[in-house]
């Protein structure tokens, strides 16, 4: 049944040749753990895209119950968790994929400096990697403020002071983030909603697609 | 042993097995995501919530208008919401109609219109109804007007929710 589903679009869109690019390609022998156990150190950037797959997932499915305002975050948040089915699951997904999501950046970032990859020609792809981590920071931090409790709203304090230290352009840097000069609430909170969940998931999704052009284009480096 | 003396081949094996994980792994994230996504579906209604009304000893032949008020609870959300009655009594049958026009959900009044004695009277288009809710052939409303659910206790009417009486 699926078979034949496949081939009826597959004679009309002629589909196969898209997917074989994608996805029909050889694993080279350094690479795969069945070979070297040691290799599954290049399963940390696969490991990274499917936390961010999760990311993704669980947190469109967040908004379904969030709202980005300063009376009802705290309560919506403390609903969904509390109240909804699984919600302190779907949450809890997103609050550790967070963190782990860094563990695994890291790790795949140690695998490619201790082996070389990141040398000539692959120094495009080093770089926007490297954008790529400072655009997660960039979600950790706004991800952070969102459920608008005490712990949320100290540390955006102290994040928006750190912004701020940064010479001659740190007070208008503190401003922009927080959308008021004082205060660190209502537009803080809408804005740093927009940044997570819209400006950098768009960076983040353009990003993602250049790195495996990249890493298509070029191969997986060569063995130590 | 030769690969051709098995029913399932190696390459086949490896493909269940690889799919039967993954599929598992998968749904172990997708099901509590589909669950929490469809709770609004599955969430018992609080609906069968009576609220007190009125006194017994208030109500006339005449259907008199009663404001009445309740907390209802929106998620995250509790807020006092208050509706509108117009009740009569007949004999031992107490009726209560919602104001709510069957046409496009203007609100009637009774009595409200001169030409039309004791009929309810929308303003929005002119619809009209008996006393008991019918609505008049030759105004807009395609059907009464909805009845609440009424109980006595105690010399106190509780309404519950509008329901349309055909």
């Amino acid at each position: 049944m699926l078979q034949r589903v496949y081939d009826w679009v597959d004679e009309r869109l002629d589909i196969t040749p898209m997917w074989r690019d994608i996805a029909d390609h050889e694993v080279p022998e350094h690479v795969n753990p069945a070979h070297h156990f040691s290799a599954f150190v290049y399963c940390f950037g696969g490991l990274t895209f499917f936390i961010i797959v999760i990311q993704f997932l669980s947190g469109m499915f967040l908004t379904m119950y969030y709202v980005p305002d300063i009376v009802n975050a705290y309560e919506s948040v403390k609903y969904l968790q509390g109240e909804v089915a699984f919600g302190l699951i779907v949450r809890g997904m997103h609050h550790w994929g967070a963190s782990l999501v860094i563990v695994m950046v890291f790790l795949h970032t140690l695998r490619v400096f201790f082996t070389g990859a990141y040398k000539k020609p692959r120094e495009l792809n080093w770089v926007v990697g490297v954008l790529m981590f400072f655009i997660l920071l960039g979600l950790g931090f706004t991800g952070y403020l969102l459920p608008w409790d005490m712990k949320a709203y100290f540390a955006t304090v102290v994040g928006l002071q750190i912004a701020e230290s940064v010479p001659i352009v740190g007070t208008l840097a503190k401003t922009l983030l927080s959308g008021d000069p004082e205060i660190i609430g209502a537009q803080t909170l809408t804005r740093f909603f927009a940044i997570h969940v819209f400006f950098l998931p768009g960076a983040l999704l353009g990003l993602l697609a250049a790195h495996f052009i990249m890493i298509r284009r070029q191969g997986i480096a060569g063995p130590l | 042993m030769s690969e051709k003396n098995h029913n399932v081949s190696r390459r086949q094996f490896l493909t269940y097995t690889l799919t039967g994980v993954g599929g598992f792994m998968a749904a172990g994230m997708i099901l509590p995501m589909a669950r929490f996504a469809i709770d609004p579906v599955l969430k018992t209604s609080s609906a069968g919530d009576m609220n007190a009304v009125a006194e017994v000893a208030k109500l006339t032949n005449e259907p008199q208008r009663f404001d009445f008020s309740y907390e209802q609870k929106d998620g995250w959300y509790t807020s006092e919401v208050t509706e509108t009655a117009w009740i009569y009594q007949d004999g031992d049958n107490i009726t209560a109609l919602s104001p709510t026009c069957t046409h496009l959900g203007c609100t009637v009044n009774w009595n409200a219109n001169e030409e039309h004695p004791n009929q309810f009277f929308c303003p929005c288009h002119g619809g009209r109804f008996e006393k008991d809710g019918t609505n008049i052939p030759g105004t807009p409303p395609t059907e009464p007007l909805h009845k609440y659910v009424t109980e006595v206790r105690d010399g106190t009417v509780y309404l519950g929710k509008a329901e349309p009486q055909i």
